[in-house]
């Protein structure tokens, strides 16, 4: 297998679980903001900002794993010069 | 289908030897277009509000009230530079919704430089509170063991902070190219539509972060 094939294949990889748990996680969060806002709906303002940090603190894995796997694809360092 | 990569500059001109990409002329477009609306909106303030300071008071208001609540401290130290960074955001994530103009923030460049902004103004803001000593001792508190956990936490969370805004808006944009490489004309406008929440989403989110960090910065708040 050619250093390109393998940077596809780990570019995939990378999407792929990088997606898979952040997923994840940031279902379980919803789920619990979604029971504290039922359980106390006056407290809905502080909980979604928060909610929505925290949202975006999981969704950088998933982005981390996206420049990873562009990185494979676009700016290789083991492929030589970029085309 | 994608001639150029995301991650690398798209170079529009040469002034002398410096080199200016497309992310820097729209990046001057807008702050051209917005300190020119700021300076007509704020000359000749009368007390008596009409529809310019009505709106001008529920933008400064409405940013100044999530400052508050994001830090349940005094807004006023933070409000300019808070201010500046969301408006400038919300502005700037805007304009991938405009055709043939790719978002400035969807650049690394770009969103590296408002990080080191937000990186450098904590600093600022913990002396000018504290006093550069008690600035410096609050590295090695508890304990001078956790200094280098403190430098590693400052430059983590700038570089995510530059990371995720560029990574948000750059994925997007690759997206509706994408889809318009796959499936035509008309089936990215859905997309294109969810741009405009996840660019108000993203400003909202670097600028609630920055608060918080600038706020810790100072020692009256603890992340």
């Amino acid at each position: 297998m050619t250093i390109e094939t393998l940077s596809i294949i780990g570019a995939v990889v990378a999407v792929s679980i990088g997606a898979i748990m952040p997923a994840y996680a940031e279902g379980r969060a919803i789920a619990a903001a979604m029971e504290a806002i039922a359980r106390q709906p006056e407290a809905a303002g502080p909980l979604s900002r928060t909610l929505f940090v925290g949202l975006a603190m999981i969704e950088t894995m998933a982005i981390y794993c996206l420049v990873i796997a562009l990185l494979l694809l676009y700016a290789n360092p083991l492929v030589g010069a970029a085309p | 289908m994608m001639d150029h990569s995301p991650l690398e500059t798209h170079l529009l001109f040469h002034i002398g030897p410096v080199a200016i990409s497309e992310a820097v002329v729209v990046t001057w477009g807008i702050v051209a277009g917005l300190g020119i609306a700021s300076f007509l909106m704020t000359r000749r303030l009368r007390a008596h509000a009409g529809l310019k300071e009505a709106v001008l008071e529920l933008i400064v208001g409405g940013i100044s009230d999530q400052i508050r609540d994001a830090i349940r401290q005094r807004p006023d130290p933070f409000l300019p530079l808070i201010a500046t960074l969301f408006i400038f955001l919300v502005v700037a994530n805007l304009t991938m919704q405009v055709p043939g103009v790719t978002a400035p923030t969807a650049r690394l460049e770009t969103t590296g430089a408002l990080a080191l902004i937000v990186f450098f103004a904590g600093h600022v803001y913990g002396i000018r509170a504290r006093g550069l000593k008690a600035y410096l001792t609050h590295y090695v508190r508890p304990n001078p063991l956790l200094l280098p956990l403190h430098v590693l936490a400052e430059l983590t969370r700038t570089f995510s902070l530059m990371v995720r805004l560029f990574g948000n808006i750059m994925s997007h944009e690759l997206i509706v190219a994408l889809l318009l490489a796959v499936a035509g004309l008309f089936v990215p406008i859905p997309i294109m539509a969810l741009g405009i929440l996840i660019g108000l989403v993203q400003a909202y989110i670097f600028t609630v972060l920055a608060t918080v960090y600038l706020a810790a910065a100072t020692g009256s708040f603890e992340t």
